[in-house]
């Protein structure tokens, strides 16, 4: 699986720019799904099995988009004036690498001045360095993107790249729905665009698949690194089964349903509240007239910056789990 | 995608007197987010002499539908949001003077000292300000907020006005030369660039129109509207501040926003919509085809009827054209005319090449 996830993580996809990703995913998929298709938004829409008897149609969605920058303006010694497109943290962003997705030239990011060592600038006072001296020389304008670049590293049990929030999930996500035979469900896998600017793909992929059920698949913040804020989640515990977030309450049926399922077969998995950000669930939650959801996150330290580390064992446990769950039918109490 | 050939028999609408007419009407127009009534009266008269349907929704969006000829017509609705920012009385202080709070947008150093219009009548009052002779040098210095001010209609003039009825600035619209001032040009240009171009609509797609409430308190209007029209593409016609005065230390000013003169500010993105690639090509292929100008917004903050346009239903592929202005949400703003003639030409020979091609597949 080592092999798909660095694939995925090398490419780029900033939010609203995600088809080189989703090119990636239709490939790893072809011939290993009954249907694919794109919607309006440029959500990846994915369907294996048929709903039976006991069978519900479940939405699982991982989105395929990444933070990065977009270009405000070239000055006349050709720096690079940029912003966020999601959420891009100044103290994240001084002496990254970003490529530029039209060109695929690369520019490192400075900083204005600062009167005190310490304290970090908005990015209204950083900009990239394309290596020019004037404007002209520049291929870069108003309104081009460009995301971090950063090569994936494989430390054993822990791997570390760019982008594994959410490429992780989309990993787990294209694994779930090769590996799944038998199920009762129509399985629906969705590679969701413009989670980072506000779970906006998961919110009309929602409307158009109009689920039953619905399980997003991303990673989650963690409380096991030096003075970190409290939190019980920790890399290599198990796949996190989320109970609320600030913008969703998981359904009780279903955090039951999924640690239920966890124990049955015997896979390790750790209960998650997290205080501050939301995933796709929220999307799905409110669609239509409103859908039971619960979310399953991966554990990751350094969320959005350019070395995103998480846990093998937590990633190859969570498609055994989302295997486990969706084998059988869903009864929901 | 294949940049396209100009259409020969191709003709910009035209803005001239009558519609520098309609768009004074329409600016003068008291319709404060959630009391949009007195421009939607406009609006409804202006569309009596267009064949097409038309309805008015339950928030109070007009909605039309202008159908084309041919088969595969896409369906493409362009909005332009009817309200604008403003105030609202909400307690009486007795001797026609009024406690209010801002609808929408407003920086409260633009307050102090402002005549307003209140009501639907536009009665005339003054926001109070404290006269210079009595004030002390630290209360010059910062700025008066809303709860420290009030809207005064003169003694006597209390009976003139009521507690829930809004106010907007008092500015009357005015040409000068080359450009144009007013109030609420955010965004009246937008519902003036929508009539006129219902007016001459082409045939190849079906036009839908949405005149929108309340975008100046989040997008609200268009977001049923969007429901209710259900389109294939969806643009947003609105205003975009330009700050494109030079800075106070020579530097280069990099933070401008938009710029007067460069023509209509093209989005790619903004805090509430991701432009789809596709429609930014299309509008920039269109702009080469027919040597029009344009010029990409800054990306940054701020936000149109898009934001909710593009989430609608299953998704609809969105975009924003908006016409540069200084002093956006102030008493006045100034615009080009030429900004504006050139926003209705590029918009006018985009939607002549529109197809179901243009956003077919993946974005």
């Amino acid at each position: 699986m080592k092999d798909i996830i660095r694939q995925l993580v090398e490419t780029t996809g900033p939010s609203g720019y995600e088809n080189e990703v989703r090119a990636v995913v239709q490939k790893m998929l072809k011939g290993q799904v009954d249907s694919m298709k794109v919607d309006a938004l440029g959500n990846l829409i994915t369907r294996k099995g048929q709903k039976g008897q006991d069978g519900l149609t479940i939405m699982l969605s991982a989105h395929l988009d990444e933070i990065g920058i977009i270009a405000t303006h070239i000055d006349e010694r050709g720096f690079v004036r940029f912003t966020s497109v999601g959420g891009v943290h100044p103290r994240n962003a001084v002496g990254g690498r970003v490529r530029f997705l039209k060109t695929g030239q690369v520019g490192v990011i400075g900083m204005e001045p600062n009167q005190s060592a310490t304290s970090v600038h908005g990015l209204d006072k950083m900009y990239i360095d394309m290596g020019a001296s004037r404007r002209a020389d520049v291929k870069v304008s108003v309104g081009d993107v460009a995301a971090f670049d950063r090569p994936f590293e494989d430390l054993g049990q822990r791997l570390v790249s760019k982008a594994m929030d959410d490429r992780i999930g989309v990993a787990i996500l294209v694994e779930t729905m090769k590996q799944l035979k038998a199920t009762p469900h129509e399985v629906v896998g969705v590679f969701s665009t413009q989670e980072e600017v506000g779970i906006r793909g998961a919110t009309t992929a929602a409307y158009g698949v109009d689920p039953d059920l619905g399980i997003a698949l991303d990673v989650t913040l963690t409380g096991d690194t030096p003075q970190a804020a409290t939190m019980e989640v920790a890399l290599g515990n198990g796949p996190a089964i989320k109970v609320k977030d600030s913008g969703m309450i998981s359904d009780p049926r279903v955090v039951a349903w999924m640690e239920a399922g966890a124990k049955r077969a015997r896979l390790p998995y750790q209960l998650e509240v997290l205080s501050g950000g939301t995933t796709d669930a929220r999307g799905i939650q409110m669609a239509r007239a409103g859908v039971p959801v619960g979310c399953l996150s991966i554990p990751c330290r350094y969320v959005h910056t350019p070395s995103e580390m998480v846990d093998y064992g937590d990633v190859q446990n969570s498609v055994k789990l989302l295997l486990a769950l969706l084998s059988k039918p869903v009864k929901l109490a | 995608m294949s940049a396209f050939k100009r259409n020969p028999k191709w003709q910009a609408p035209r803005i001239g007197a009558t519609e520098l007419k309609l768009l004074e009407r329409l600016s003068n127009a008291s319709a404060v987010s959630g009391d949009e009534g007195a421009v939607r009266a406009i609006v409804l008269e202006e569309l009596k002499g267009i064949p097409a349907e038309v309805q008015v929704d339950a928030l109070g969006n007009v909605l039309v539908t202008k159908s084309g000829k041919g088969a595969a017509r896409p369906r493409v609705l362009l909005a332009a949001h009817m309200d604008e920012i403003g105030f609202m009385l909400t307690a009486d202080d007795g001797e026609g003077q009024f406690r209010f709070e801002a609808v929408g947008g407003v920086d409260a150093a633009t307050l102090a000292g402002k005549p307003v219009w209140v009501g639907p009548k536009q009665h005339p009052a003054i926001i109070g300000a404290k006269p210079i002779h009595l004030t002390t040098a630290s209360e010059r210095s910062g700025a008066l907020t809303a709860d420290a001010l009030r809207i005064d209609l003169g003694p006597g003039n209390g009976g003139k006005a009521k507690v829930g009825q809004y106010a907007t600035f008092a500015t009357r619209f005015t040409r000068l030369g080359p450009s144009l001032l007013g109030k609420a040009l955010d965004d009246r240009l937008g519902v003036t660039t929508l009539l006129t171009l219902l007016k001459h609509a082409p045939a190849n797609i079906d036009l839908l129109a949405a005149f929108t409430v309340q975008e100046e308190v989040g997008l609200r209007g268009a977001r049923v509207a969007g429901y209710t029209l259900n389109p294939d593409i969806a643009i947003a016609l609105d205003c975009t501040p330009a700050m494109d005065q030079p800075t106070w230390d020579g530097r280069e000013n990099t933070l401008y926003r938009s710029r007067l003169d460069d023509g209509p500010a093209i989005y790619s993105v903004d805090s509430s919509t991701l432009s789809d690639p596709r429609l930014i090509a299309h509008l920039q292929e269109t702009a080469a085809a027919y040597g029009l100008p344009y010029q990409m917004r800054q990306p940054g903050g701020g936000g149109t009827d898009a934001g909710s346009l593009h989430k609608v239903r299953g998704g609809v592929p969105s975009i924003s054209v908006s016409v540069p202005g200084r002093y956006l949400h102030t008493p006045a703003a100034i615009v080009r005319l030429d900004d504006w003639k050139n926003t209705v030409a590029l918009l006018h020979a985009a939607l002549g090449h529109f197809t179901r091609d243009t956003v077919k597949g993946g974005r």
